[in-house]
């Protein structure tokens, strides 16, 4: 085991994938000479080349598509956005080429894409740089999306991702790059569509993603300190394939959940959780499920706003002792 | 004095050999009789959706496709079942995926604007005005990648050069040197509205100057010949130099933007349609291969009977292959079995 961070944990995924497979290549804004905006691809440059490292314009839409192509043409290209947000302009190659062109091919052309980059709201971005993206790729059939909340899982999901025959859209968080964590020496996979139990527990579920899954973590410890309930915290990993075996499982055992999200509540992902939980495990629960999640307003750019609007772990703790009828 | 026999398939036009124009003649008529029959079928309630005809039309993408190699590349728009039939895609193939049959070039998930054929490099029909154009660049790009020889023919119709990922893909093919010859099939109308109304420029060719290193023409997309000659030109560019060309075809639809709306209406008017037809592109090649003594009336005749006869048969056969079945809709949503599958939220379905 050796402990790095997020950001080296992505780096070394690309890399090991570069030089595993020479259909792998990678292309986006300041990904080469750069270094990438976030570093993630720091020394690819130099280890593989321009046509494997290639900066591109700014210009989402047309390089995304660029991407398409190159994939139906059997590259298996990893395509970097900046940040998520900008990649609302790139929705069309992604929403109606990737993810469509498998089926409306009757099969023939599949499109092995990776679209990764930071989303989420990192500090002080404004309502234009902080946004989560994570539902709008979730409800496309035909898209995978990946959502790893720590290196391990991001240097296992994104090698995962790249091999993988079909469009990944793989969100990582721009507030985690520097968070360190365990990973396994060698090959480390992590398949897509499995969600992981970070912390077990008998009273309550809570059921959550990304960077999320840290503020549940500290709501966890919180809770059993200092009220004597022990949450589970299930780490969704994938948002599309959704994982609903573990979490209706969890909250089988637990009988109460709480579902927890960074972006906006109106059909966001813990709405289709809740629905999950409801159909699948309704004689089991001994409370209506809680949802957590952002505000449902634009990001504002005043710091003591931003902190309101953001979930942290005391807005978890009072939503676990409401459907634990401790409040 | 009549021509001997070796004289006539000796012969050619502007140095193109007869073999290639009767080739290029038959693709044109292809063309045009399976549209005539696809409207037929359309009215009759056989051919659903939305169903955009090319009649008119049919010298740039026979002219274009005619230059290229079979391990070549071709992307079009939504308006392409003539660049489907003329890439080799069979007519049965793709009269089933009108019919949204099993035997369908894409098994009837795609129909009319979604034609896809992987054995002959066909890569759609696609729906969404401009989104191809970046898609056609990354092939392009694989090309390189891979040091192989190969072109990319890409098609588009005129409202396209007034958008983003028109600008954007050509930007990316003229700096990388990516081997794309983007044809825009300027008919002058985007749907219902006249070019003029909406571009600032009237030539469209003179929108790829803005991109170092793109080579743009005009041609004449009513003269087959003049097409393939362009084109020519533009795919051996491509292959020797890995470099895009850019080439705006003048051209003309007989009928409405789809099925949905009428020839002519408020946007044109019926004098300026029956005006163009006189310029067809068909007529005018049989005619001058006539002229040359390439080509007779007999001959012209049972190619056209021929045709005809192919066309019918694709509509035997599409009429007689099957309905997809249930098992298709999650069939090819995924390359792999979806964990945990997607039919885990259809109840009562």
């Amino acid at each position: 085991m050796a402990l790095i961070t997020y950001r080296e944990a992505l780096n070394r995924a690309l890399r090991e994938e570069m030089r595993r497979d020479d259909r792998v290549f990678i292309m986006g804004e300041e990904v080469g000479e750069y270094d990438g905006a976030y570093k993630v691809s720091k020394g690819l440059l130099d280890e593989f080349g321009e046509m494997r490292v290639r900066d591109t314009p700014i210009a989402e839409n047309g390089f995304a598509g660029l991407g398409v192509g190159a994939a139906m043409a059997g590259l298996r290209p990893v395509v970097e956005f900046m940040t998520w947000n900008f990649a609302l302009l790139a929705y069309d190659a992604i929403v109606n080429s990737a993810a469509k062109m498998r089926h409306m091919s009757g099969g023939q052309f599949t499109v092995p894409i990776v679209f990764r980059g930071p989303g989420g709201s990192a500090m002080q971005l404004a309502a234009q740089h902080s946004q989560v993206p994570d539902p709008w790729y979730a409800n496309i059939p035909g898209l995978k999306v990946c959502t790893p909340a720590t290196p391990a899982d991001a240097l296992g999901l994104l090698k995962s991702a790249i091999r993988d025959e079909d469009p990944v859209v793989f969100i990582e968080g721009e507030m985690l790059y520097n968070v360190k964590g365990e990973v396994p020496d060698g090959e480390h996979l992590v398949p897509i569509g499995v969600a992981d139990i970070k912390r077990v527990g008998e009273d309550v579920t809570i059921v959550t993603h990304s960077k999320m899954v840290h503020v549940a973590m500290q709501a966890a410890e919180k809770l059993a300190a200092e009220h004597e309930v022990e949450a589970e915290v299930v780490d969704l990993r994938s948002l599309r394939p959704l994982d609903l075996d573990t979490y209706v499982a969890s909250v089988m055992k637990t009988n109460r959940a709480v579902v927890l999200e960074e972006g906006w509540p109106v059909a966001g992902i813990g709405a289709q959780i809740v629905d999950d939980i409801q159909r699948e495990a309704f004689d089991y629960l001994d409370a209506p499920v809680a949802r957590v999640s952002g505000l449902d307003v634009p990001m504002h750019y005043a710091r003591a706003l931003e902190k309101i609007i953001v979930p942290d772990a005391e807005a978890v703790i009072r939503a676990v002792k409401h459907v634990c009828y401790l409040d | 004095m009549a021509k001997t026999e070796d004289e006539i398939m000796q012969g050619d036009l502007q140095g193109i050999p007869r073999e290639k124009l009767m080739e290029m003649l038959r693709w044109m008529v292809l063309s045009r009789r399976f549209e005539e029959k696809t409207a037929e079928a359309y009215q009759t309630g056989k051919i659903g959706g939305f169903c955009h005809l090319y009649i008119g039309q049919e010298a740039v993408a026979v002219g274009a496709i005619a230059a290229l190699r079979e391990d070549d590349y071709v992307f079009t728009a939504y308006r392409d079942h003539a660049q489907a039939l003329v890439r080799g895609v069979s007519p049965d193939a793709v009269m089933a995926e009108l019919y949204g049959r099993i035997g369908g070039a894409s098994r009837g998930a795609g129909g009319s604007m979604h034609i896809f054929d992987r054995d002959v490099n066909f890569m759609g029909g696609h729906g969404i005005v401009g989104t191809h154009l970046p898609l056609a660049g990354g092939v392009g790009y694989a090309i390189k990648y891979r040091g192989g020889d190969q072109v990319v023919l890409c098609f588009f119709g005129d409202s396209v050069v007034n958008g983003g990922p028109f600008h954007e893909a050509f930007n990316m093919v003229a700096k990388w040197e990516l081997p794309v010859v983007y044809v825009v099939e300027n008919n002058s109308y985007g749907m219902g509205t006249d070019i003029d109304r909406v571009a600032a420029v009237d030539d469209l060719f003179t929108r790829a100057c803005a991109y170092q290193g793109k080579k743009a023409e005009q041609v004449d997309g009513m003269d087959v010949l003049a097409v393939y000659d362009a084109t020519t030109r533009a795919v051996k560019r491509a292959r020797e130099t890995s470099r895009p060309t850019f080439i705006e075809a003048r051209t003309y639809r007989y009928l409405g933007h789809s099925m949905s709306d009428p020839a002519h209406g408020t946007y044109r008017s019926r004098e300026e349609v029956q005006a163009e037809r006189k310029n067809d592109a068909i007529n005018s090649l049989a005619e001058r291969m006539e002229q040359a003594g390439l080509l007779t009336d007999e001959e012209y005749k049972a190619m056209d009977a021929g045709v005809i006869a192919e066309v019918e048969r694709a509509a035997e056969f599409a009429e007689a292959s099957p309905l997809p079945g249930r098992d298709e809709i999650y069939a090819h949503v995924y390359a792999d079995e979806f964990r945990g599958g997607l039919d885990r939220r259809d109840a009562w379905r």
